[in-house]
């Protein structure tokens, strides 16, 4: 952060004590890229306590299920495939361990940037059935979405994905449909609404009579948001906001909404880790792309597998329960060995919280390099 | 992966192909722009950069910025940066 930048958080810090007064106000920060920022700069040390983060369902490496990691470790122990992945999925426990671990055992299983790496593999490799395994919100979705395309123009038939991708509208209007959830406000998920349109998150404000903001991930963009919501909250009208306009327009990018409605259909319904099943949810391949799709070409098992006991992660996810008031909470679950999916990416909060959090409380000053 | 990056973009797609080049911390990376293509991309542009996609054209001033804090952020954008070096994208 540069002089300058800490002038202006200064006066957002301000302004933001001033504008919650006496009021307790809670905001949940949909997105797990906000959770990392705000705990790496230790942005809570800057407001006062009464204004408090909650961290939502949108970090996707979080939210994927135990059955589908296993699902896909099925598909990369089969003889003649090879599963790709991004490298944040490496360790996500399944109920029958992790792709690293079957990596160890001998699976083949590699780590790839960009859908498009897979793709340049299975044309590279035609004796192998290269097997992309997609995760991700609607900022991920279309990337997939243009690979199934290439794949089908180039016809490549030893590609396919196992889609997992998903939306953040359902997971959200579950979350606030929910008892007992009392939120003020929400901070939007900025690359989501980059390909959505921040005209997406109305809904938040018409169903459910909150403010919304789409934000940025710097920490001045995470400061002047929670500035927006409290102004919001003083108005007391209800609106989808958009504090990140130098990426996110109203409408989002249409080009990125087309490529998704020609390749994904959504699919009925679909589990999420913590959070159960959800209508509507999540992306699948339509008809005329089965040929792309894993669980089409392959026996994918789709068992479902309950989360382990110990773990608070469907809590943490819904914003009830903070990543420290987990009995397992960097003692059996750390980011070396996780027990739940929270600990495992850098933008879940508990992986966040145990880096940055963790001791004594958080940083009085933001932050800067390491 | 949901880290998205800004980049400069130094090379314009030829033809009907879809792969620019960009600017990364001084390294030059092959990008797919398919999904910017509408936006009348000139070199210098910022671009946001998600799983070799670009999904967005950004402000040139504050994508510079955005530059400069995920620098210092560490951690996070150099593993990005590194898988991004690991994988094509052609
Ligand atoms: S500490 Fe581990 S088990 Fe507990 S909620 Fe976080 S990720 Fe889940």
């Amino acid at each position: 952060m540069s002089a300058t930048e800490r002038e202006v958080a200064g006066r957002l810090a301000t302004e933001i004590a001033r504008l919650a007064g006496e009021e307790h106000v809670r905001f949940m920060e949909v997105c797990g890229g906000h959770t990392h920022t705000i705990y790496r700069y230790g942005i809570p040390s800057l407001l006062p306590e009464n204004v408090e983060f909650v961290h939502g369902p949108g970090c996707p490496v979080c939210v994927i299920p135990m059955g589908r990691v296993d699902d896909a470790i099925a598909l990369a122990t089969e003889e003649t495939v090879t599963l790709c992945c991004f490298g944040d999925l490496l360790r996500v426990p399944g109920g029958r361990g992790s792709l690293m671990e079957a990596r160890a055992e001998g699976a083949d299983v590699r780590i790839v940037y960009s859908p498009l790496d897979a793709l340049a593999l299975a044309e590279r490799e035609p004796d192998r059935q290269v097997v992309f395994l997609a995760v991700g919100f609607e900022t991920t979705a279309p990337a997939t979405a243009l690979t199934v395309l290439r794949a089908a123009a180039r016809g490549v038939a030893n590609f396919s994905v196992l889609c997992n991708h998903v939306t953040i509208e359902e997971p959200l209007r579950a979350l606030l449909g929910a008892p007992g959830v009392a939120l003020d406000g929400l901070i939007g998920p900025g690359h989501v609404a980059v390909v959505t349109g921040a005209a997406a998150f109305g809904f938040v404000a018409k169903e459910f009579s909150l403010p919304i903001v789409v934000s940025g991930f710097e920490p001045n963009d995470l400061l002047e948001s929670v500035a927006m919501l409290l102004r919001q909250r003083h108005s007391g009208r209800w609106r989808a906001e958009n504090q990140y306009r130098r990426a996110v327009s109203d409408e989002g990018n249409l080009a990125a909404q087309a490529v998704m409605a020609q390749v994904f259909t959504r699919r009925a319904r679909f589990a999420w880790r913590g959070l159960g099943e959800i209508e509507r949810s999540a992306y699948g391949l339509r008809e005329e792309f089965s040929r792309f799709d894993a669980e089409r070409r392959f026996a994918v098992p789709g068992i479902t597998v309950p989360d382990p006991r110990a773990c608070r992660c469907g809590e943490v996810l819904r914003g009830v329960r903070k990543p420290w008031q987990c009995g397992v909470f960097g003692t059996a679950c750390t980011p070396e060995r996780p027990i739940g999916t929270c600990m495992v990416s850098s933008e879940g909060a508990c992986a966040a919280y145990y880096h940055y959090g963790r001791l004594g409380g958080l940083r009085r000053e933001p932050a800067v390099g390491r | 992966m949901c880290l998205g990056i800004p980049a400069r973009l130094v090379e314009l797609p030829v033809g009907e192909s879809a792969i620019a080049v960009v600017d990364l911390g001084g390294a030059r990376r092959a990008v797919n722009v398919a999904l910017v293509a509408d936006e009348g991309l000139v070199e210098g542009d910022f671009l946001l950069i998600h799983v070799g996609f670009a999904i967005a054209k950004m402000e040139s001033d504050e994508a510079a910025r955005t530059i400069a804090d995920l620098e210092a952020l560490g951690g996070p954008y150099r593993d990005e940066l590194e898988a991004m070096n690991r994988g094509s994208s052609r």
